[in-house]
């Protein structure tokens, strides 16, 4: 691609505003790329971080403001005339001593502290503002240990639902997008150009337009609940057929006439010929396949409404209807959703970037 | 071979198999159909998804539009003529969305109407700023370049929900300022905070790739039209503006496009975010949409179709001026 | 002759590996359920195992479904056609036209003595006989107290028969001394406000069924945006809102962050979890407005569809559920009011709440006489969602400065009656 060979511009930010023709980059040009970089870097991973970081709090830790950075869990020892570990405090009592005890219950303003050395002795109330937990740093790995076991959640089947649905439709969308292209890019026939205009006019149309619609046909399909209900309505990507048209007029057409001199059928010259030179145009169309049906959100809300059948987002965004919002789970399960494709990009950064670009150019 | 290579190859060779397989029968059809009747058979099933999944719904909601009641199927709907259209359109005044028969279709007008250009230039202005930077001779631009475009990856729930926990009143944000020492901010709850942040999250989940196509752009711009402008002695800032900008153009331009596009249809993140709120401050077209024919009861399926017709028409138009202007400037 | 046959075997082969075999084999129906708290799956569940041992054959399936998925995707799905056999469901009036009449299926008598007044909202304004389900519990709007804050500020919780007025005075005071963010809140949900307005003397919906917009109505949004104002409720739920979209904060309840949070019955299940013995709470009596001191009542019910194929089953099911002992078990673990008739009179026994709640359960149950009757009148009308999304929408906008008073009352009477006409047009 357009990488590495062509470029050598020494275009920095601050090259055109700083610097003068026939004198190497100032240091300055570069230190305002690097800091802005930085300032990108921080901006675009600091709330990630920052979700990920949350999602190992503890339920109590998550209602403290202002929240603290790090997943911090409160000591707690289990003394003997009560049930449950109790948490301890240091205290600041009246006469500025500082002890370590244990808080019985907090009621409002003030605390009910026991001594850890002599539970049976008298409780005393203190005001809950003098108190200070005794803290060390712990991941609440069990925020994701309960979504993860069965009992908890249903969590793999969300992700073989989303992932089922992901593959499937990037298949059947790769064939029937780069047949379509290959027959509208190298063939003039009667009504190819109608047909061209009809894929492209459905470009116009964002899906929430006709959800009602689609979900009337989907209905008659008697797919509603199935996850080829959810398969189905946007295999026919009209941008799948424009990107590969687009690639596949560049393909010279002197090959294709050599194939059919060689009498090779128009179906060998498809796969033979087309498909392998097509290669990063179909990249492209399989890497936006898999990202938009992966997050796919609206559709899937629509046509999917038993548990079973759900995808991750919607299990996610379901987290949010209830009462009592558990935010522990919930950043849990934000994180979990988030990781595949995360995990995929950092693997595949470099393909995935490169088709990109390559939709703009062509 | 590289191992990537090797492995494309091993899939290229999986994948043809079945096609091998068919082969013959292909073969065999073609010399029935003939060869000029090949490619309508390339071209149907897409041909067929796209008719009966995207067209055919079209032609449902221009129904659904004409007619009434709360009824899913058209069968059972009774038809009603322009009303709809009529009552969406009825304004006494259309600067002030209180006249209209439909304010809050009006409202959510208003508000994409400043929402779209806004957000479309920080977007572009942003996504343009990185290109360039990223185009300078730095170490670890492939990381960099990852940074940017990573929050593409997530999902319209995932950014939202994190955006809110970030912005909400006991969240992250506020946390910095108030140890810092500064007051807590209304983040969502305030109107022109919630537009901004709105803007700002929408920008932030997608101006990775509008970078990455922007610095192919840049990429693209070959070394010799820089090394005549070295010779001729001209100042950097003129090599940008008169040759950068210029041979970026068509690049900027379908940038701009698809950004509008999609800015036009933006719901999902918002919905989550700040759920239009507050009050309507950042309802845009599509969730009035949305709501009108699903959230309210009882639905009213034939005022959304109109609404999403009118919709579709804008972006129609748009779409047709973009074709025209980037035809004309390859001509040029 | 032959190739007939063949065709009649392929298309029963067809056919039967299509349709889900059990439906042929055995008859099974399937429950669309709440998942956590009230009548849940998990609290059905014994009454379900028992149906199927005594009805051995039959098997039910009690199914977890989100409430937004119940809101937003069941009645598309019944509009098709598609959907289980029975649900959980709280708009009862909106979804009428879809249910099953059950009354060939179950004891029709004694659904009449038992729920004589909710099956008429099951009916959505049309006047038969029809019985439409089984309703579960009642639950009644009402607000919580923190108790304890009081006690710490040193101000006398006001006494039953308080007005509105008083509360948000004597919150505020709390707030202040004690430091606590908010003094009240309310659930962003327009069956909350509908009780706060019949105090004050809307009327809703007169008796043909039309929305009313009256000066009770008025009155109780010009009070409702003065306290927005003044910062006796946070402008997070109303204000920072926008559309239909219900919105609940009772974790600041439950995190002592504001005085008296006014929301209903079934949170009352979660108290002893939740708080247990963090602070003293309390629920209290119906606040009064100038014209009355009522709180709305509510409750969902188990509706069977009419899209159904077993509605023997549905009907021996539902039937089952109904009788005292079954109802009984349920409401308890789930502690909830009953609304039958014979569990209003013997009580229900709450062994797993705690002394609290069983008071709250009972102060609860005394606002029931106190209700003026608009409020079961907007109970049982069929547009009463159609008016709830209107007064939500419609005040976050006065809220935020959107419109004025008067132009939100007109728009609330415009967008019920568009709505309704949309509804009716035939």
């Amino acid at each position: 691609m357009a990488d590495s060979s062509m470029t050598n511009q020494r275009q920095g930010l601050g090259s055109f505003l700083f610097a003068r023709r026939g004198r190497k980059r100032l240091a300055l040009s570069d230190i305002l790329t690097y800091a802005y970089l930085l300032l990108g870097v921080v901006i675009m991973f600091g709330p990630v971080a920052w979700v990920v970081l949350s999602s190992f709090k503890t339920p109590a830790s998550l209602q403290e403001f202002p929240p603290t950075v790090l997943p911090y869990a409160t000591e707690s020892v289990a003394l003997d005339g009560f049930n449950a570990p109790l948490p301890l405090y240091d205290v600041t009592m009246e006469d500025g001593e500082i002890r370590r005890m244990a808080q019985v219950r907090r009621v409002g303003l003030n605390a009910q502290m026991v001594d850890p050395e002599n539970p049976a002795a008298e409780r005393v109330t203190v005001p809950a503002a003098s108190t200070e937990p005794v803290r060390r740093v712990h991941f609440a790995v069990e925020n994701y240990t309960k979504l993860l076991s069965n009992s908890g959640s249903d969590i793999w089947r969300y992700v073989f639902n989303s992932l089922f649905i992901t593959v499937v439709a990037t298949a059947i969308t790769l064939i029937m997008n780069s047949m379509a292209a290959f027959a509208l890019s190298k063939y003039r026939f009667r009504g190819s150009n109608a047909a061209l205009m009809a894929i492209l006019a459905t470009l116009m149309i964002p899906a929430t337009v006709v959800l009602v619609p689609t979900y009337l046909i989907v209905a008659q399909l008697g797919l509603v609940n199935n996850l080829w209900g959810v398969i189905l309505p946007t295999v026919a990507t009209p941008t799948g057929v424009f990107l590969l048209r687009q690639y596949m007029l560049t393909i010279p057409d002197e090959l294709i006439e050599a194939a059919r001199m060689d009498h090779a059928s128009e179906w060998r010259i498809f796969w033979r010929i087309m498909l392998p030179l097509s290669a990063p145009a179909l990249a492209v169309v399989a890497i936006f396949s898999i990202l938009s049906r992966w997050n796919d959100f609206l559709l899937p809300l629509v046509v999917l409404s038993r548990r079973e059948s759900f995808t991750l987002q919607l299990a996610l965004a379901s987290y949010q209807g209830e009462n009592v919002i558990h935010y522990d789970q919930l950043l849990a399960m934000t994180t979990l959703t988030a990781l595949p494709l995360a995990g995929a990009f950092i693997f595949l950064q470099r393909y995935i970037t490169a088709g990109v670009a390559s939709t703009g150019i062509k | 071979m590289t191992s990537s290579d090797r492995l494309s190859s091993a899939f290229g060779a999986m994948a043809s198999l079945p096609a091998r397989a068919v082969e013959p029968f292909m073969a065999g059809l073609q010399r029935i159909i003939g060869i000029k009747r090949m490619p309508w058979f390339f071209l149907v099933p897409n041909l067929v998804a796209v008719v009966l999944f995207c067209l055919l719904p079209v032609f449902i909601n221009i129904f659904f539009s004409v007619t009434g009641s709360d009824r899913l199927y058209p069968s059972e709907r009774p038809f009603i003529g322009g009303y709809n259209y009529q009552t969406l359109l009825d304004c006494s005044n259309y600067l002030d969305p209180s006249t209209c028969s439909r304010d809050l279709f009006w409202r959510a007008v208003g508000n994409s109407f400043v929402f779209v250009p806004l957000q479309v230039v920080a977007m572009v202005g942003i996504a343009l700023l990185t290109a360039i930077c990223l185009n300078g001779n730095i170490k670890g631009r492939g990381f960099f370049r990852g940074v940017f475009f990573f929050p593409v990856m997530l999902s319209p729930v995932v950014v939202a929900l994190t955006w809110q926990w970030i912005l909400q009143r006991t969240g992250a944000l506020n946390g910095i300022f108030t140890s810092m020492g500064l007051e807590s901010g209304a983040w969502l709850v305030d109107r022109n905070w919630a537009f901004f942040w709105s803007i700002f999250v929408t920008v932030w989940a997608h101006m990775g790739f509008y970078t990455i196509i922007l610095l192919a752009g840049l990429q693209a711009i070959p070394r010799d039209v820089y090394e005549a402008a070295k010779m001729d002695s001209a100042n950097h800032w003129r090599v940008f503006s008169r040759i950068t900008v210029p041979l970026l153009q068509p690049v900027l331009l379908v940038v701009f496009v698809l950004a509008v596009i999609r800015s036009v249809q933006t719901f999902d993140e918002l919905y989550v975010l700040t759920g239009g709120g507050p009050g309507s401050a950042t309802t845009l077209i599509v969730q009035y949409i949305y709501e009108t024919g699903f959230a309210v009861q009882p639905r009213n399926f034939g005022l959304a179709a109109a609404a999403s017709l009118l919709l579709g028409l804008v972006l129609l138009v748009f779409t047709l001026l973009q074709m025209r202007l980037s035809r004309s400037s390859k001509n040029g | 002759m032959k190739m007939t046959n063949f065709g009649v075997i392929a298309a029963l082969g067809v056919l039967m590996t299509s349709t889900a075999p059990a439906a042929i084999l055995a008859q099974e129906i399937t429950v669309f359920c709440g998942e956590e708290s009230g009548f849940s799956c998990t609290n059905i569940q014994p009454i379900a195992d028992a149906f199927e041992s005594a009805n051995p054959g039959k098997t039910v399936n009690l199914e977890p479904v989100p409430y937004q998925a119940i809101l937003e995707s069941l009645p598309v799905q019944l509009a098709s056609g598609e959907g289980p056999d029975i649900a959980f469901v709280n708009d009862l009036g909106g979804l009428s036209r879809y249910y099953l009449d059950l009354r060939p299926y179950v004891d029709g008598d004694y659904f009449d003595t038992e729920w004589s007044q909710t099956l008429q909202w099951l009916r959505g304004g049309v006047s038969n006989d029809a019985i439409g389900g089984m309703p579960a519990a009642l639950t009644v709007n009402g607000g919580y107290v923190n108790v304890t804050l009081f006690e710490q500020a040193g101000v006398p919780v006001p006494e039953e028969g308080a007005t509105w007025e008083e509360w948000a005075e004597a919150t505020r005071k709390v707030a202040e001394a004690t430091g606590t963010d908010f003094s009240m809140e309310m659930d962003r949900s327009g069956h909350r406000f509908a009780s706060l307005a019949i105090s004050y003397g809307a009327e809703l919906v007169d008796d043909e069924g039309n929305p009313v917009v009256d000066d009770g109505l008025k009155a109780a949004i010009e009070q409702f945006v003065a306290w927005h104002k003044d910062g006796t409720m946070p402008m997070d739920l109303w204000g920072a809102v926008g559309g239909a979209t219900h919105r609940e904060l009772f974790s600041d309840f439950l995190n002592a962050n504001t005085v008296l949070y006014f929301g209903g019955s079934w949170t009352l299940g979660q108290m002893d979890r939740e708080v247990g013995d963090l602070f003293d709470w309390k629920v209290i009596s119906a606040p009064c407005g100038p014209s009355s001191c009522t709180v709305m009542p509510g409750g969902g019910a188990l509706v069977a569809f009419a899209h159904t194929q077993e509605p023997e089953t549905v009907g021996a099911f539902l039937n089952f559920l109904a009788q005292p002992e079954n109802l009984s078990q349920v409401l308890s673990a789930a502690v909830e009011i009953p609304s039958s008739k014979t569990l209003v009179e013997q009580g229900v026994p709450y062994p797993t709440a705690s002394e609290r709640t069983q008071e709250g359960l009972a102060t609860f149950i005394a606002q029931v006489p106190k209700m003026d009757e608009a409020a079961f009148r907007f109970q049982g009308w069929r547009y009463q969602r159609a008016m709830m999304n209107a007064l939500t929408t419609r005040i976050s906008q006065v809220l935020n400065d959107e419109l004025t008073v008067d132009a939100a009352l007109e728009r609330i009477k415009e967008d019920v009656n568009l709505a309704i006409e949309a509804a009716k047009a035939q």
